[in-house]
């Protein structure tokens, strides 16, 4: 176990550096100057040399990357541009409010995707079966923001079931809860497809294992062998998948967070490129990255966790 | 007194190629406290004869005609959660397979603890007849072994500790399915004694299914023989291995490797192949491979009795 | 096992018919029919042009003239959609086009290459995925601008990686089998291998990935453009009508609707085809998801 831990660990630091090095040659392949954005068009040219320096502009690009590098992974990712506040402190107060987006999205397709998978499966080949396919299909199939869209102008504006737009009053979990619904539902809708699908497949084949037979010969009731000999095995591989999945959310969360109007890492970049602010575009996609990087190790871990025969292989 | 009588049973699977007659008018009696085997080659019906006893056949297999009368019980007609009532509890099965047997996510002492879930003892009750089960199957150290998961265990315990599971709750009828061909020689040994001496204790009768005569031969008291879904012979273990009738029992015991009175480069083996059971043969499930065919073969032929207990499905039983 | 080989490629020859024999496949073809011959003809269906600017006509709902209302600037949404196919349709089709190509070489080249550029390549793919797509497209549009280009190129960067990951695996497992020896001892160069031995072996099972895909990249392009980051204004989007509705979904909701609906009823539809493309030609893909 911790071999491989150490392992995963080794790969995400890779992978995050590389999306360090694309990042950086992205900003710097970006024509025009930087400093001349940031200043606007009034600044003395004399202004713009001194923020080059400022900024380490003038140095060779080698020296430049190695200096964003290093400061990246000492979680100093800059100061941006508007209010010349650091980058990691800006984008660490947004990103609560997406992974509580997130996490939201994870419950609605748990909640949902588990007991529909697992339904489909008992019922293999039944009416019931065949709805839940179509219907995990397609949620999987229509895109996110027109999940988000469609929820708002049914559930918000015109029964007026819900909250259409912010994250809720701080401090009122309630009134927080109420307005992470359908955002969160958004977010989480065609994972309910996805995790449905796997754990009908995945159910299906446990339940031909030789332990399931023998559980059954062992006049074990039909309940006990469903839920507590076939669902616990047949659930480890929707952790991985949620795991990967978590990349697709953060891309959902994106959408969910401009269409409900809330606060998150997803429109602080979109409103990071709509204002040329890229030290706070590269420091928040970089930000998400990690986060992707790191929740799938997690949930690798937590895999190994749940699975006696993991945790003792490694 | 007999545990099992199976009377004349008759299973078909329904298949896109039509309907295949899986057991034809099977026959035969497992006599309280006492080990029966069934002896044939891989397809001839065994499995589907231990499923249609469990009442556990596939949604396309169906029992067609016959009996299992079970402790005085018809299971045919016995009610799906009666039946579910019965097995764990007084028919056990022991499979072939020791790493499949058991959930790899739940700990021994859980999936003991699981099977007595009808006992109607408290979780220390159950959990002490589990360490007591676990210690009768010579499991060292049963108090930690009973917190393990199955794969900490070699495949020898695996398989005693599903001997364990099976006869926790003392049962009429066991079942063991090939339980020990997944062994190796010496572990073979080993369980096959281990069986032997718990059936002494817990007094209950054994259906014991393999392909290895030298066990059956060892450890049954009867054996019956199966061919193609079909009971071929059947006697007491010494009538059959000594005196078989049916040609398919003669040429089975002469091809036993261990019968081979000196070391041959070619084993001998039964030419032809098992007949395609969807469209099955008029007459003699053998015929296309033995070597005695007569004109007559081509009938169904009678369930011959040839002495005492000893019966053998062909017309020339007694004459061979 | 040889029974059912030739019984397969029988099938390859009805394709047709064994789709349509399914309800789902059925539905689908309908669908992308719809969809496609909607985009074709779009001149003939409505009489308005996508673009005219009426503001007489700003915010009108769905009548008979204008089937599915009017956008803020008075334009008929229902000419606006079909227009819009035009876009995502052929968008999905080069995008499609340029990633399998892309995909194939680079797979291909991972595959036959030496190790390290093979090495070099996963961890490269490895992480252009752990870039969330959305992010990717921010990231991009910082550098191409707002353009179908930066559509093109995330669509192509989003679906690469997995495109050479099968092509690389199917040629590491056929560059030791019998008949790629064989041909290699018979002195066929490597360009010839891999067009005579190993594409024919790898391209079914791509194009049904990629067919399955192309609900995704449609998704992209309404998404990119939803958020401003595609097409420019005026050009027709089911995004960028989505957007409009967006802004004015309090009181004009039909516009949102008029938006989101081509989309649905798209992905859907290449969704639905894709599925039974793959159940009836390679149920084994299926293990992918």
């Amino acid at each position: 176990m911790l071999m491989y831990s150490v392992k995963r660990l080794g790969l995400a630091v890779i992978i995050v550096s590389l999306a360090m090095l694309m990042l950086f040659s992205m900003i710097y392949l970006i024509p025009g100057d930087p400093a001349a954005v940031a200043l606007g068009p009034r600044a003395t040219e004399a202004m713009r040399e001194a923020l080059r320096i400022k900024m380490g502009l003038d140095q060779p690009v080698w020296v430049q990357f190695w200096n964003f590098f290093t400061n990246a992974w000492t979680g100093d990712l800059g100061n941006e541009v508007l209010s010349d506040r650091p980058v990691a402190e800006v984008v660490m107060e947004q990103l609560p409010y997406t992974l509580a987006l997130i996490a939201g999205g994870i419950s609605w397709s748990v909640a949902l995707g588990i007991p529909l998978g697992c339904w489909a499966a008992v019922k293999r080949g039944s009416m019931p079966d065949r709805i839940v396919g179509i219907l995990s299909v397609a949620v999987i199939a229509v895109p996110s923001f027109v999940v988000a869209i469609y929820a708002l102008l049914i559930f918000a504006v015109t029964l007026r079931w819900l909250p259409a737009i912010g994250a809720g009053e701080p401090g009122d979990l309630g009134d927080q809860l109420v307005h992470l619904i359908l955002p969160s539902l958004a977010v989480g809708l065609g994972w309910v497809g996805y995790i449905a699908r796997m754990v009908r497949a995945s159910m299906l084949e446990v339940l031909e294992a030789q332990h399931i037979r023998t559980a059954r010969a062992f006049g074990l009731p039909e309940n006990m062998i469903t839920y507590r000999y076939a669902l616990t095995i047949a659930i480890l591989p929707t952790v991985t998948l949620l795991g990967v999945g978590i990349g697709q959310m953060l891309s959902s969360a994106v959408f969910a967070e401009i269409v409900f109007a809330r606060p998150g890492v997803g429109k602080l970049v979109y409103d990071a490129i709509l204002t040329r602010n890229y030290p706070l575009v590269t420091g928040a996609v970089l930000v998400t990255t990690v986060l992707f990087v790191l929740l799938n190790l997690i949930a690798d871990l937590i895999v190994g966790a749940l699975d006696p025969r993991v945790r003792s292989r490694f | 007194m007999t545990v099992l009588t199976i009377k004349d049973l008759n299973v078909t699977f329904s298949t896109e190629g039509g309907d295949l007659r899986a057991l034809r008018d099977v026959s035969f009696e497992v006599p309280e406290r006492r080990i029966v085997g069934i002896v044939g080659e891989s397809g001839c019906g065994k499995s589907t004869l231990i499923n249609a006893i469990l009442g556990l056949l596939a949604d396309n297999g169906r029992i067609d005609g016959g009996s299992i009368l079970f402790e005085g019980q018809e299971l045919t007609a016995l009610s799906a959660p009666k039946m579910r009532d019965l097995r764990g509890q007084r028919i056990s099965t022991v499979f072939q397979d020791p790493m499949g047997a058991l959930n790899p996510v739940l700990s021994v002492g859980r999936q003991m603890q699981n099977i007595q879930y009808r006992s109607g003892l408290s979780r220390a009750e159950k959990d002490a007849r589990s360490v007591d089960m676990l210690r009768l199957v010579r499991i060292p150290d049963p108090e930690h072994a009973w917190a393990r998961y199955p794969h900490e265990f070699s495949g020898g315990m695996k398989q005693r500790i599903a001997i364990a599971m099976a006869l926790m709750m003392e049962p009429a009828l066991l079942i063991a399915d090939e339980p020990t061909t997944a062994l190796d020689a010496t572990l073979e040994v080993a369980t096959i004694e281990l069986l032997q001496d718990l059936q002494q204790q817990i007094g209950c009768s054994v259906l014991f299914i393999s392909h290895h005569l030298g066990v059956i031969a060892e450890l049954c008291d009867d054996v019956v023989v199966m061919y193609a879904g079909e009971v071929v012979e059947r006697g007491t273990t010494r009538q059959v291995f000594n005196t078989p009738r049916h040609p398919y029992s003669i040429r089975l015991l002469e091809c036993d490797p261990a019968r081979q009175a000196e070391r041959t480069r070619n084993l001998p083996t039964i030419p032809g192949e098992i007949p395609d059971l969807r469209r099955r043969p008029q007459g003699c499930i053998f015929a296309n491979r033995c070597d005695r065919k007569v004109a007559a073969c081509d009938e169904l032929p009678p369930d011959v009795a040839v002495g005492d207990g000893q019966v053998a499905r062909c017309i020339l039983a007694e004459a061979v | 096992m040889f029974a059912a080989a030739s019984e397969d490629r029988r099938q390859w020859l009805k394709p047709l018919v064994r789709i349509l024999r399914e309800p789902l496949g059925a539905l689908g073809i309908a669908l992308v029919i719809l969809m496609v011959g909607g985009a074709a003809l779009a001149d003939f269906l409505s009489a308005f042009e996508p673009n005219k600017i009426s503001p007489r006509d700003r915010f009108q709902g769905p009548s008979l003239t204008h089937l599915l209302g009017t956008d803020q600037l008075g334009r008929d949404l229902f000419s606006r959609v079909l227009h819009g196919g035009r876009i995502a349709l052929s968008v999905a089709l080069f995008a499609t086009a340029a990633s399998l190509i892309i995909g194939i070489v680079l797979g291909l080249i991972a595959g036959y290459g030496p190790r390290w550029l093979d090495n070099l390549m996963i961890l490269l793919f490895d992480s252009i995925k752990s870039f969330p797509t959305v992010m990717l497209a921010l990231a991009l549009v910082t550098l191409f601008g707002p353009s179908l280009t930066a559509v093109v190129v995330v669509v192509v960067l989003v679906n690469v990686p997995g495109y050479a990951r099968i092509i690389r695996t199917q040629t590491l497992a056929l560059k030791t089998s019998e008949f790629v020896t064989a041909a290699q001892s018979m002195g066929a160069s490597t360009a010839r291998i891999l067009r005579h031995h190993i594409m024919p072996n790898v391209i079914g099972p791509l194009l049904i990935l990629a067919s399955m895909d192309i609900p995704v990249v449609i998704a992209i392009e309404a998404g990119m453009s939803f958020l401003g980051l595609g097409v420019r204004p005026p050009t027709p989007s089911w995004g960028a009508i989505l957007n409009d509705g967006f802004t004015a979904i309090r009181d004009t909701p039909w516009i949102a609707i008029a938006g989101g609906l081509p989309i649905i009823l798209t992905t859907l539809g290449f969704t639905f085809l894709g599925e039974t493309l793959r159940d009836v030609f390679d149920p084994r893909l299926k293990a992918r998801g």
